[in-house]
């Protein structure tokens, strides 16, 4: 599946795009298809996002949604893995396997 | 240390309200992300994984408390109640809004700091030892001379558009603690048969993609024609410069490609124009910047003894302890690698408490050091004992100075959006896994340098034991490098044969050094033990 991420542009959050806006929370992102560029597209003359970008990603047999395909796009996702006080899921024991 | 005039202040305020109004202009759509994102990154302000990063330049790495504590400040209220401090002696923040940044540059204007040039095309903080003042083995302050260059450069039109980041280095002391040759120009101020003070120069030195050790090109400059020497410098650079391609873009490159001689040859010939300009400056604007750099009224008369009745504190002096020129004081080193922690990290609170210690013990003066420590540089010997005890209890009062967990390294995958791999996960295994104090003591200096992806932010070309995290195939993958240094020997590592994962890595480093350990002689380093037996006594040991 191809899923949009990008920063928030005012706070600079990692925002997914959940079908009708931008979410915090990966496992609220959608397929896309080949609607990529013109979401990206739309959303950038919206000034909501900035440098949004289509990934690979695969559903999430652990029940969190989605998986992103790249390390980086996971930890985007979750917060630096030597931090995970100031992580989304902080309490998540096995968040850090999630990530690697 | 050098306080803002009213033009210094007026240029800065302005700066950030010229960001102001470009911010506000971007949030309501007027500027796209192309427009605005040189205008960001001319005020230090990135866009990494998790928001927006910050760098806050330190200019020659020195800073007093007052502005440690606005340091502490803007982590606490813009940040996550923490700081990281960098390899270019500067302070980045990793959790910035961008709707706050104009805020934050205001409040640092308050305190004589900024982060312009701390990004971009442009001449970065420029570097300096960080015993500088202090130093017993020092010409003179170098510090002068670094902000007499910085003035220069700031804002300069012919240095605004350069082809590529440019970083300088000032030293003044035969030993180099400043990572010299690695700089695109450095200068290491001599003095002459005459007994006159000189620039010795150098240039086209950078770590990167394509790493090279900068070479001597002058060993006399009359310091007071560095004005027109650097511009002959940048002017050789502009010209030739390969604009056309990112990779070879660096100043280094053009003058691997020239060659040491030609590029020496139209240096000096540029040299020569710039000469009959009559731009340089005149002594007196020298001896007003120099006067901001006089010595702190050290008292006189002080004991030299240390009560060294405490084992902690006895071999914490040992280790963080550095002679200082002045009779009766000493350098302080703070460690900011405690066991298992991310190397150059600090919290607010831990920022606050060496401020104290700095206005309290040091004549109100701090220094950040390219090896992500910081330094009180003027501490009486007979206060060692108190500034340790509140190091210790706020969690600084480590003794790794130069030891193997001592470690550089840049925030790689965690934070940065450039790197393939992360870095501080390996360098806290290693911190682990080297903890034990006698360990390390008995392993001796060892520098050991850690970057998450080519553009060597962590210095590893430099290290005596260098990591590369590289993406292989979607994984992180970890590559061996061994004997490069940044001393006053300057050399470049070499890769030791094929990478290895996350936990294999830790491990091929133990066994290179256990390798050291069975097979060094008495008094040697690491770095000795590998200039003499060379790479292939280590790789049999590492790939067996």
């Amino acid at each position: 599946m191809r899923i949009l991420t990008g920063n928030d542009l005012k706070n600079g959050r990692v925002v997914w795009w959940d079908g009708q806006g931008w979410s915090i929370h990966v496992e609220d992102a959608v397929d896309v298809g080949d609607q990529a560029d013109a979401i990206l597209a739309r959303e950038d003359a919206a000034c909501r996002v900035n440098g949004g970008y289509a990934i690979d990603a695969e559903p999430d047999p652990s029940g969190r949604g989605v998986r992103p395909a790249h390390i980086k796009d996971r930890i985007r996702a979750y917060g630096p893995t030597v931090r995970p006080d100031l992580t989304l899921k902080p309490a998540d024991p096995n968040a850090g396997t999630w990530v690697i | 240390m050098y306080k803002y005039d009213q033009y210094d202040h007026a240029m800065v305020r302005a700066r950030v309200e010229d960001f102001r109004d470009q911010t506000r202009r971007r949030i309501e759509g007027k500027l796209t992300d192309d427009q605005f994102k040189p205008l960001r990154l001319k005020n230090g302000l990135y866009l990494q994984l998790h928001a927006y990063m910050l760098r806050v330049a330190i200019p020659y790495g020195t800073l007093n408390s007052t502005q440690m504590r606005k340091l502490a400040h803007i982590a606490r209220k813009y940040d996550r109640g923490y700081g990281h401090f960098t390899t270019r002696q500067n302070i980045q923040y990793h959790w910035i809004k961008l709707e706050e940044a104009p805020d934050i540059l205001a409040e640092l204007a308050e305190v004589e700091m900024h982060a312009i040039q701390t990004s971009g095309e442009s001449i970065r903080n420029i570097s300096a030892d960080q015993y500088a003042g202090a130093a017993h083995d020092e010409i003179m302050d170098p510090r002068p001379w670094a902000e007499m260059i910085r003035q220069m450069t700031t804002f300069m039109p012919e240095f605004s558009y350069l082809p590529r980041k440019f970083k300088i280095a000032v030293i003044a002391s035969p030993a180099d603690r400043a990572a010299l040759r690695w700089h695109d120009f450095a200068i290491r101020i001599v003095r002459n048969e005459a007994g006159e003070i000189g620039f010795e120069c150098y240039a086209g030195g950078g770590m990167g993609r394509t790493p090279f050790i900068a070479y001597k090109i002058r060993d006399f400059l009359p310091t007071g024609q560095i004005l027109s020497y650097l511009q002959a410098v940048l002017r050789v650079w502009n010209r030739h410069a390969r604009r056309d391609n990112i990779h070879k873009q660096r100043m280094k490159i053009l003058v691997h490609e020239l060659g040491e001689d030609e590029f020496r040859r139209q240096v000096e010939e540029e040299f020569q124009h710039f000469l009959t300009l009559g731009q340089d400056f005149p002594q007196a604007e020298y001896d007003r910047i120099a006067a901001y750099f006089a010595p702190p009224p050290f008292e006189t008369g002080l004991p030299e003894e240390i009560d060294r009745s405490d084992p902690d504190f006895a071999l914490w002096v040992d280790r963080q302890v550095a002679r200082h020129k002045a009779p009766g004081y000493a350098i302080v080193n703070i460690s900011l690698k405690p066991t298992g922690q991310i190397p150059g990290d600090i919290s607010a609170e831990q920022m606050e408490l060496v401020a104290d210690l700095a206005e309290r013990y040091s004549f109100d003066e701090l220094r950040v050091t390219h090896a992500q420590n910081l330094v009180l540089p003027h501490v009486r010997k007979q206060d060692l004992y108190a500034v340790w005890t509140a190091l210790n209890e706020a969690g600084l009062g480590e003794a790794n100075l130069d030891l193997v967990t001592d470690i550089i390294a840049c925030p790689g995958l965690d934070y940065c959006s450039l790197a393939n791999a992360r870095s501080i996960p390996i360098a806290q295994e290693l911190s682990r896994r080297f903890a034990d104090k006698d360990r390390q003591a008995d392993i001796g200096e060892l520098k050991l340098k850690i970057s998450g992806c080519i553009n060597a932010c962590g210095h590893h070309h430099a290290g005596n034991i260098g990591i590369l995290g590289v993406d292989r195939k979607g994984k992180e993958n970890y590559q061996l490098l061994l004997g490069g240094s940044g001393d006053e020997n300057t050399t470049q590592a070499k890769i030791t044969g094929p990478g290895f994962d996350e936990e294999g890595i830790v491990d091929a480093v133990e066994r290179a050094i256990e390798r050291y350990r069975e097979i060094r002689e008495p008094g040697e380093r690491f770095i000795d033990t590998y200039r003499r037996v060379g790479m292939e006594a280590f790789k049999e040991a590492i790939y067996g």
